[in-house]
């Protein structure tokens, strides 16, 4: 095994922790090694407690990993959280000047580095003691200091000489102070395996770079977390590609602008949390009733209401399937990984585009503000594809909402002459107009927003990933930001001897049918973990199979470990054996 | 429009689709206004996109021969500002009642005035929901007595120009519409005006809240020596409740919504190359 440690900095919210984490792992990643980070962070903006985990390897991860090889605590409360998790032979750095930890136990190795006074005494700023910490890993774990020397002068060049030269001091006096001490432990980093550059990004920075690629140019919001930062992203790099972000008064207003641009011929996008979704869930509607192409990113978080703002769950599915009145046919997708994040933004704008639908994106805390190293997006690996619009034959006789055999129907643009209608959230005959007493034609309409959604099912069976045993006898169904971690514990399984495998659907509703009922067909025993309490697909699959799904649930705003599915793996593993928990219902 | 091209007269806006308003509404007036506003502004029907709500006022958007969007309750102007934002080129003209847009829709006009996108918003006031069949609106005055309020109303009524000026809309105007020739010079200026441009108009309900009566003795001009521009003048008007003023009360030329994205766009392009692969670099 290479190269393969956690990194985990610990302190006070609001003095830098979490830029700490992120510097070291641009460096890492910059060194040349794969990074998969995970944070938690207070709701409160200062004080509280703060942590920043980085996993760094020369091959590729698949998640946040299950111990700590080096902790760099800068308080009492920070060492105290999280000292548990380091693993015996691993490294705890702290600020001597703030705690002293009680007698070592077991074969921990301890660095008391007075950071706090080094940055005080020879910086001259106490704030830089997080520098002085990063200087101290650069010279202990032999990471490539000039590294750390260019990510300081570029984070901060606008702050001015004077700052970026006390940044650097503060580098180097972390460096010289471990430097004279004696190195007890033995992780020595050096540069990765990987020469190529590669993109360091999060789950939202992948995400709005994949909605650029697909075409968006607009995008309306409020600001709420953990879906913030997609706003501010595109806030920054539509204008220069000609396009604008409104921060609108309210989600409402949010979606309704998505859907005005639309109408008027241009993709845009929406990204909120719970409860914004919550206040769009009226217009998903008229974009289902009135046909509109539409993009809603939703970054969820714990709920209900308020919930934990910060932390992750999986507890939308079924506001995203379900929410709202009538016959409401919609698209849901989930992303599944930093890099899966700019794919499947584009795939999710084609099908609102092809389909003239409502796309709900499905996204989490722990995907969102996760960082990963990406490799720089291929953009001919999706094409993008655009609406059908009107041809000048069909514009002579032109039908707004015309039942054609695929029931898509040519949408006109505002400015084409011949193509005037009315976009209609009122029941609607072919050519727009209002038939709110037209029973028949009720029937008619909602059958053709119903056909739009089978051929999207017909085309999701190639929305699906499957990784370990082909022909599984524990079969795994994850969805969302699980798949790394489900991966990685299908790998335990799998090198202790276990037939697992995983489908992984990138769609959940409509749902890949023919390629679920192949992969439960085959499977002795089917577990559905998702990070919620009730195991929203699980049900969901319930109305589609008549199958004894193994539920595993986590709902306390943490994600899975890995252990934690295989330890259930090999629960089913021993029912299985032993001939209990069969599957009894025919598919 | 090239030159030679024949005029748009005001039946050319005209469709096929017969409005379902009660024989004597108010909004016959507003429609025909509207009509005859688009054809003196010679607004090109392939151009122009009506933006309604909820509400008989609503169905506006049905009966102009343009591009329409029928929302939802409430949401013209979020509506109305994703068109101008994808493609400022349109003409957009937002239409909605008393209840769409000052009851369920009122968090949104602030913003809509503040941010002044070039559009015009047309609200048919009849201080009560028709289309339900007669409650109190948020125009209704004190006592009111409707399905809602069998004893009478007791919540004092909003002052939609005085709103509107608080808040900041660059075109504050009143009509009514039993006067359809000045209801449209008033709309033609409306929309002539760069920015949000904000028309209240008084337009009685036959059925349910019949002011026919009412509104007509109480009628007055906005004076001819009014200076739109003072915007203190233009408050004053607006809080004389017990006269009605049809005309400008407040006019003022300020970057629209529009002027200010091309602004941003401009100063990004001018910072940072237009390109995708650019912005990756950011994050190698």
């Amino acid at each position: 095994m290479g190269v393969d440690y956690v990194f985990r900095v610990g302190g006070e919210g609001g003095e830098g922790v979490i830029s700490t984490g992120e510097m070291l792992t641009v460096a890492l990643a910059r060194a040349g090694f794969e990074i998969y980070t995970f944070r938690t962070y207070p709701a409160e903006i200062k004080g509280g407690h703060a942590n920043y985990q980085v996993r760094a390897s020369d091959a590729l991860l698949l998640s946040s990993g299950a111990s700590v090889d080096v902790l760099l605590a800068f308080n009492q409360e920070a060492y105290d959280k999280h000292i548990q998790d380091v693993h015996p032979g691993g490294v705890v750095i702290y600020d001597a000047d703030s705690f002293t930890p009680p007698p070592a136990t077991g074969s921990l190795i301890f660095y008391a580095v007075p950071l706090s006074s080094l940055a005080t005494e020879k910086v001259g700023i106490k704030l830089t003691k997080n520098i002085v910490a990063l200087g101290v890993c650069a010279q202990l774990f032999d990471l490539p200091q000039q590294t750390f020397q260019d990510l300081l002068k570029e984070k901060f060049a606008r702050k001015g000489d004077a700052v970026v030269q006390k940044n650097l001091l503060a580098l180097q006096v972390g460096i010289d102070y471990i430097k004279a001490q004696k190195k007890i432990d033995t992780i020595r980093m050096g540069v990765g395996p990987r020469k190529t550059k590669e993109l360091v990004l999060s789950g939202n920075d992948s995400l709005a770079l994949g909605a650029i690629a697909a075409g968006c140019r607009h995008y309306a919001g409020y600001p709420i977390t953990p879906a913030t930062d997609i706003m501010e992203f595109l806030a920054r790099e539509l204008p220069k590609l000609g396009g604008f972000v409104v921060q609108t008064e309210d989600e409402i207003a949010a979606i309704g602008t998505v859907l005005g641009a639309s109408f008027a011929g241009k993709k845009a996008m929406t990204a909120t949390s719970g409860p914004g979704f919550s206040l769009m869930i009226e217009m998903l509607g008229l974009a289902v009733a009135a046909e509109l192409p539409a993009v809603i990113v939703n970054v969820q978080r714990v709920g209900p209401s308020t919930g934990m703002p910060t932390k992750t769950e999986q507890g939308d599915l079924y506001a995203a399937c379900y929410g709202g009145h009538g016959s409401c046919p919609r698209i849901v997708m989930a992303l599944s990984s930093v890099e899966d994040c700019f794919y499947g933004i584009i795939r999710a704008f084609n099908i609102a585009e092809q389909f003239q639908m409502p796309v709900v994106v499905l996204s989490d805390a722990s995907l969102g503000h996760r960082k990963a190293t990406v490799p720089v997006p291929d953009i001919a690996r999706v094409p993008v594809i655009e609406r059908r619009t009107p041809t000048a034959e069909e514009l002579k006789s032109y039908k707004r909402y015309a039942f054609t055999p695929d029931s898509i129907s040519p949408m006109s643009v505002p400015g084409m002459a011949g193509g005037g209608y009315v976009s209609e959230g009122l029941e609607h005959d072919e050519g727009g107009y209002p038939a709110a007493s037209n029973h028949e034609n009720h029937l008619k309409a909602t059958k053709k927003r119903y056909a739009k959604l089978a051929a999207v099912e017909a085309i999701s069976n190639d929305l699906v990933r499957t990784y370990g045993d082909p022909k599984p006898e524990i079969g795994i169904i994850g969805w969302g930001s699980t798949e790394g971690v489900i991966r990685e514990a299908v790998q335990m399984a799998t090198d202790k001897g276990y037939s697992v495998g995983a489908l992984h659907p990138k769609i959940l509703y409509p749902q890949p049918l023919a390629k679920l009922r192949q992969f439960i067909s085959g499977c002795k025993a089917v577990i559905i973990p998702e990070v919620n309490y009730t195991g929203q697909f699980a049900t969901l699959l319930r109305k589609r199979f008549a199958y004894d799904f193994i539920q595993l649930n986590k709902c306390i705003g943490l994600p899975f470990t890995p252990k934690e599915i295989f330890d259930k793996i090999e629960e089913v593993a021993q029912h299985v054996a032993h001939g209990h928990r069969a599957p009894a219902a025919k598919l | 429009m090239s030159p030679t091209a024949t005029e748009l007269q005001p039946q050319n806006y005209k469709t096929d689709e017969h409005p379902i308003w009660c024989p004597g509404c108010g909004d016959f007036g507003v429609l025909s206004a509207l009509y005859n506003a688009l054809a003196g502004q010679q607004i090109n029907p392939k151009d122009l996109v009506v933006v309604s709500g909820i509400g008989c006022s609503g169905r506006t958007s049905g009966f102009v021969k343009s591009y329409g969007f029928h929302s939802v309750h409430g949401r013209v102007l979020p509506v109305s500002l994703g068109v101008k934002l994808a493609n400022p080129e349109l003409t957009v003209i937002g239409v909605g009642g008393d209840g769409d847009g000052f009851a369920i829709g009122g968090g949104h006009i602030p913003h809509a005035a503040r941010r002044n996108p070039d559009m015009t918003y047309v609200i048919m006031d009849n201080s009560t929901y028709g289309l339900t069949k007669g409650q109190y609106s948020p125009t209704s005055q004190v006592g009111h007595v409707a399905g809602s309020t069998p004893y009478g109303n007791i919540e004092q009524p909003l002052n939609p120009l005085a709103m509107l000026i608080a808040y900041g809309a660059s075109f504050v105007g009143q009509g009514y519409s039993g006067k359809p020739r000045e209801l449209a010079d008033l709309l033609q200026k409306a929309m002539a005006h760069k920015g949000f441009a904000f028309v209240n108009v008084l337009s009685p309900c036959i059925t349910f809240h019949n002011t026919y009566k009412i509104i007509p003795p109480k009628l007055s001009e906005v004076p001819n020596d009014h200076d739109p521009s003072d915007k203190i003048k233009a408050f004053a008007l607006a809080l004389q409740t017990d006269r009605v003023a049809l005309g400008v009360f407040y006019q003022e030329r300020r970057p629209t919504f529009e002027e200010g994205v091309a602004q941003v766009i401009a100063k990004a392009q001018a910072a940072a190359p237009p390109r995708l692969d650019a912005i990756f670099a950011e994050f190698a």
